[in-house]
């Protein structure tokens, strides 16, 4: 494919609010998982965001309202990113400019509470909530869209935790086929009570914060998050004299396991033709790359398909790890959060190590990576998988 | 502005009193009054046995659909992408998971593992990837009322880029209550569509999409027969009937889609 510019970034999550903060918290090994105060009878650990109780929407976007939209919010108004889009906007008109935005809970909490408040004798809901712009998954899509002041067309992808991995596809395809110039692209996800308790009946909640690799590993920690990148043809023009490398989106793949709808493929059938053709689509060799950013959720199940899978491709030559002893697993919002890590680590010549881990899985065979290293990275492949045996890598890299 | 083309290869429909292509088209083609049913989709046969009892009434619409146009394509089911579009998605796994979360007198609840993956909005694309063994890209859209304009411009785009054949599913469901009250469709509707690249021979028609940043300049969009008018204004997939009814018909047409504040323009010519 032909890259695609990631001209703008933003991101929150439980380790903070901006890039920048990122950088810091990964650089000093400083990880974002507390004890389950949110919902703590489904016990664990979780990435929480600070803040987002107390953060409110601009008046004229209270129908909104709801734990992700302000999530969603708190991000736009990060790293510059709002005034970024409006100053492309200038550029493009804001009918050329898509909104693909990936969520698999978008904001649920709001019916979580208005389920809570039904009227006890006819069970109706209670008038404030607003299902459209809340619970519905377009709510994220129509709150980006409306904030930025945008009116190309606007998508929300939900296929579970590689939403905003498979909204980057989406995008690119968008602005590929000619439809747009330009596309917001993104997500967000937050605590719910829902996710919390599904993944609690699954069995999937680690009792200690999550240890993705480790030998020890018993399960995932859940995380919130919310990131966007503004996604442009190379040949952008260059705004505000900006000069230096930029992050390219390389190369895109994606391939459905076929197989189980919560289980992942055993051997990883689904992830290596995705990374397989994330590769293709980069016109890469494996050896091409410096670093696969790994899926990594913590489970038994992931990790030790996800090793065999990025040994299959790779062999034992390419480090990898996993980002998510330090957010927690952010869901929907796993792809766009941990593609702009990647980014950072590229920008800053570190290469992240996985957290929380004493012994990596013995039975592993890909390389994988615990303490931090200092290193360029050129080219990172970052891997999300989601219930229903859903796939997606993205290659990134830097480009003049 | 880009217009994006592909070859029709495929369709299927179902929803009150449109029960299957070879049935509903007769209807659509104006030949036969509307009589709409209640017509809920059957357990899809493509499934084992094991995985269909796991399956409700949003999942078997979805692969009803699916399978039909997949089905009269001819293509290889293993072979197609899969674009999956809805804007409720499962709202009655949904509606049970908040129910039991709060159900009175109980603290601690577990809600039921298998309702819980059947909740994500991909589980219909998960069941159909498993019964088919397709391991091609899949996604899946949820744009409230204007996921068929949406999931249509997502495949079209899709077909233009990689030059192969989507299927297009597009399909939703009636709330339960009390979720019914705050978000309102009248019946279940779904209907399949197969792409096939532009310039393939064969087919039933080529279909040309190209969005713009403003309102359509008409209703065109409503469906030529007024039995049907209510049904389209009453569930997002039923958006489609227009189409539906272009091809059952054979005739060539031009609509303008809501899509936001803006609008997507369909040609059909057979």
């Amino acid at each position: 494919m032909r890259p695609l510019v990631l001209t703008a970034c933003t991101i929150i999550s439980a380790i903070g609010l901006g890039a920048a903060a990122h950088v810091q918290a990964l650089r000093a090994r400083s990880g974002g998982l507390r004890p389950n105060d949110f919902e703590p009878t489904a016990g664990g650990w979780i990435g929480r965001i600070a803040g987002v109780e107390a953060y409110r929407l601009p008046a004229s976007l209270s129908a909104f309202d709801c734990r992700n939209n302000r999530l969603t919010d708190m991000a736009l108004h990060t790293d510059g990113f709002a005034d970024a889009v409006r100053a492309a906007r200038d550029v493009y008109g804001a009918g050329r400019m898509a909104v693909v935005m990936g969520t698999s809970t978008s904001g649920i909490t709001a019916g979580e509470e208005a389920y809570r408040q039904r009227d006890t004798a006819s069970g109706a809901l209670p008038a404030w909530f607003e299902y459209d712009l809340t619970q519905d998954p377009f709510s994220l899509g129509r709150y980006v869209r409306t904030v930025l002041g945008l009116r190309g067309p606007a998508m929300v992808v939900s296929t579970a935790c590689a939403s905003s991995a498979r909204a980057f596809i989406e995008a690119a395809q968008l602005i590929h086929s000619g439809v747009c110039d330009a596309a917001v692209v993104g997500g967000a996800d937050s605590l719910c009570r829902m996710t919390l308790h599904g993944f609690a009946a699954l069995e999937l909640i680690s009792p200690t914060p999550c240890q993705p690799c480790d030998a020890g590993r018993s399960g995932i920690s859940i995380g919130e998050a919310a990131g966007f990148a503004l996604l442009e043809r190379l040949d952008a023009p260059r705004r505000n004299d900006a000069t230096g490398a930029r992050l390219a989106l390389l190369g895109m793949g994606a391939a459905s396991d076929a197989h189980h709808m919560s289980a992942p493929h055993p051997e990883g059938a689904g992830a290596v033709r995705a990374m397989q053709q994330a590769l293709r689509s980069a016109g890469m060799t494996p050896a091409e790359v410096d670093w696969v950013k790994l899926h990594g959720t913590g489970t038994r199940a992931n990790d030790a398909m996800e090793d065999l899978a990025v040994f299959e491709v790779f062999g034992a030559a390419v480090p990898c790890s996993s980002i998510k002893g330090w957010t927690g697993h952010t869901l929907g919002t796993c792809g766009i959060l941990e593609a702009v890590i990647a980014g950072q680590c590229m920008a800053e010549g570190f290469l992240v190590g996985c957290l929380g881990v004493d012994a990596v899985d013995p039975d592993f065979r890909a390389d994988v990576v615990v303490a931090n290293r200092e290193r360029p990275i050129r080219v990172a492949l970052s891997n999300s998988f989601g219930f229903g045996g859903i796939n997606c890598s993205l290659v990134l890299g830097h480009v003049a | 502005m880009s217009t994006l083309t592909a070859r029709i290869v495929g369709v299927s429909v179902w929803g009150p009193g449109l029960e299957g292509w070879p049935a509903s088209q007769p209807v659509l083609a104006g030949e036969v009054d509307y009589a709409p049913t209640v017509s809920p989709a059957p357990p899809p046969a493509i499934l084992s046995a094991n995985e269909r009892r796991r399956t409700g009434p949003v999942a078997r619409l979805a692969l009803t659909v699916a399978g039909e146009a997949a089905a009269m394509s001819g293509l290889p089911l293993d072979r197609l992408r899969s674009v999956f579009g809805s804007g409720n998605g499962d709202g009655i796994v949904v509606g049970s998971i908040l129910a039991d979360l709060t159900k009175p007198g109980e603290q601690e609840r577990l809600i039921s593992p298998t309702q819980f993956h059947n909740s994500v909005h991909n589980a219909a694309a998960g069941y159909w990837s498993i019964a088919t063994s397709c391991r091609q890209p899949v996604t899946c859209l949820a744009c409230h009322d204007f996921t068929w304009p949406a999931s249509l411009l997502a495949a079209m785009a899709e077909v233009t880029v990689h030059e192969e054949a989507v299927l297009l599913c597009v399909y939703d469901h009636p709330m339960p209550a009390p979720l019914d009250a705050k978000r309102g469709l009248i019946a279940p509707f779904g209907l399949g569509l197969v792409l096939a690249p532009a310039g393939q021979k064969g087919g039933m028609a080529e279909i040309e999409v190209q969005f713009a940043p403003e309102p359509p300049p008409d209703n065109s969009a409503v469906p030529y027969q007024p039995a049907l008018r209510a049904l389209a204004a009453g569930n997002p997939a039923a958006h489609a009937l227009r189409l539906l009814e272009t091809l059952a018909r054979g005739v060539q047409d031009r609509h303008a889609l809501t899509y936001l504040d803006g609008r997507l323009d369909v040609t059909v010519m057979p």
